[in-house]
């Protein structure tokens, strides 16, 4: 420790980054590994056991396939747009990853890359850039699939996110703050999610959209769409847009635990235990929840998601915005 | 509030459902991971055909064309050929020269087992018959008759119409010079009831 705070600062973020980018990338594949797995149990079928003892090695075999495969870009595609959406949605997946703290083992001694004050705004900006890969994606493909696929993107989005943002000021009003590790300092004695139940409901069913997977995966929708905003993508083209769409998947679950669940706060005040895992746990539980939900939900229609955000999500959240603002004015 | 209620009534159902693919993890999955566990097969399965022999090594198969005749999908090719006192094949007058089944024709009912006089042609349990050229599905007397080395074969199922099955059982012990000394009916019923007791030998 004593060596990390003598070391210059542009160092120690260097270093920092790339063992977080190691350790991001590599959950990313167990994650996939995990999900079809998961999957493949509850629809009754063993999942991928073929590459390596139970599976294991499957990501080091599909990202070597990924990488093999031709890189295609349609006749009609603007090229240079086309080129960059991959890495305009990878990059806000990653950047996240700048400011999301782990744990703290001793007060101050913060495991993050940077701490922002203003954290939870930089999040939220950084994933509503990412809707922007999606979107040039599609529309850039020249192509009518991936075009229709990102009208809905645009569509979902303006749908969700405002009920998202609502549901998420309400715990900012309690911790008073928009630091992510204030805010897991602020939930000391009792988890965010115990007053905050309707946001913490509001933000798990927004986050889902969010990641564009099921049941609001309505972007790629491989019913209707082929692949929607990336069924022209081929190769790492298209394994950037995979890689995004699960780190985003681990970003909103990593928020969902700093912001509801307590972050490194242990459960029953098992301090034995370090903070670290419990945060992981708590990421992991996340993770699991939306691969149950693609599981078992159907996907929604599209009008049926706006009607949903407008009409229900956004009054809810509204509600419990200003319910939270009065008690907070009055109590707190 | 009606719409109040019924909204609550779908989270109900969201969890009902949430539930059910949870328990559904821990359900015995029926897989069976195929080339590591091979399925139990039914025991009178049909699969590839085999020529059978008599317990001294001598072929069933008399080139009677019977099977050939039975096929319904034309997919049997017998030519027979004249037992000489120097060659002989089979304790019949004649033997299958050649004997051809193809097996992309084929459709496994086992008429040609029901039509052979002397239960030479059998449908095996075998099914791993993969190939890569159309030309490797001509099945040959060099594939179907079992090695003089590996026995008589493997025993035909108990038919439907009453024919016992364990006409394969008796080839087992009995060698040709039985059929020579009359193969008929009555004979292999006295047979069978010695088999039966465990006086056969």
């Amino acid at each position: 420790m004593a060596a990390i705070h003598s070391a210059p600062l542009w160092l120690v973020v260097l270093v920092k980054s790339a063992l977080l980018l190691l350790v991001v990338i590599t959950t990313f594949a167990y994650a996939m590994l995990a999900e079809r797995k998961v999957m493949a149990w509850m629809q009754l079928r063993p999942g991928p056991n073929r590459v390596g003892p139970w599976g294991l090695l499957q990501p080091a075999a599909d990202a070597l396939k990924m990488m093999f495969k031709e890189d295609l870009t349609p006749k009609t595609a603007d090229p240079l747009i086309y080129k960059l959406a991959p890495f305009i949605s990878l990059i806000s997946a990653f950047g996240a990853y700048a400011i999301i703290p782990f744990s703290e083992p001793s007060p101050g001694d913060l495991w993050s890359i940077g701490n922002v004050n203003a954290g939870i705004l930089f999040i939220f900006a950084l994933t509503a850039l990412g809707v922007y890969g999606i979107s040039l994606g599609g529309w850039a493909s020249g192509s009518k699939y991936p075009l229709l696929g990102s009208v809905r993107s645009t569509a979902q989005m303006i749908s969700y996110e405002l009920a998202m943002s609502m549901s998420v000021i309400g715990v900012l009003l309690l911790a008073g703050t928009t630091s992510l590790a204030g805010i897991v300092h602020a939930q000391h004695r009792i988890w965010f999610v115990i007053p905050q139940l309707i946001g913490f409901v509001i933000y798990l069913i927004t986050a889902v959209a969010e990641t564009n997977r099921a049941p609001f995966d309505l972007v790629e929708a491989d019913a209707e769409l082929v692949a929607g905003f990336h069924t022209e993508y081929s190769g790492l083209r298209f394994g950037l847009f995979f890689i995004a769409e699960y780190v985003n998947m681990l970003t909103v679950s990593c928020i969902a635990t700093l912001l509801f669940l307590g972050g490194w706060n242990p459960l029953f005040g098992l301090t034995v235990v370090p903070g670290i895992v419990w945060f992981l746990l708590k990421v992991s539980f996340f993770l699991f929840f939306y691969i149950w939900l693609r599981a078992t939900l159907p996907r929604f229609r599209y009008d049926r998601l706006m009607a949903f955000g407008w009409k229900v999500l956004l009054p809810a959240a509204t509600a419990n915005l200003v319910v939270t603002a009065i008690v907070v004015a009055y109590i707190g | 509030m009606a719409r109040m209620h019924k909204s609550l009534y779908n989270v109900g159902a969201l969890l009902k459902g949430l539930a059910t693919t949870f328990g559904f993890m821990f359900v015995r999955r029926p897989t069976i991971e195929y080339p590591s566990v091979k399925k139990q097969h039914a025991p009178r399965f049909h699969g590839l055909h085999e020529l059978r022999r008599y317990a001294d090594a001598k072929e069933r198969c008399i080139g009677c064309e019977l099977c050939a005749v039975a096929c319904p999908a034309n997919a049997i090719t017998v030519i027979g050929a004249e037992n000489t006192p120097q060659d002989r094949r089979s304790p019949g007058e004649r033997y299958a020269a050649r004997y051809e089944i193809d097996e992309l024709r084929c459709i496994f009912c086992g008429m040609c087992e029901e039509a052979c006089p002397t239960d030479a042609i059998v449908l095996t349990p075998r099914f791993e018959m993969a190939g890569l050229r159309r030309g490797a599905f001509v099945y040959a007397k060099d594939r179907l008759l079992v090695p003089p080395t590996e026995g008589v074969g493997t025993a035909p199922d108990e038919r439907p119409n009453g024919i016992p099955s364990d006409l394969g059982r008796v080839a087992e012990i009995k060698s040709t010079t039985d059929v020579q000394t009359g193969y008929d009916a009555t004979n292999r019923g006295t047979i069978l009831k010695k088999q039966r007791k465990g006086l056969a030998g």
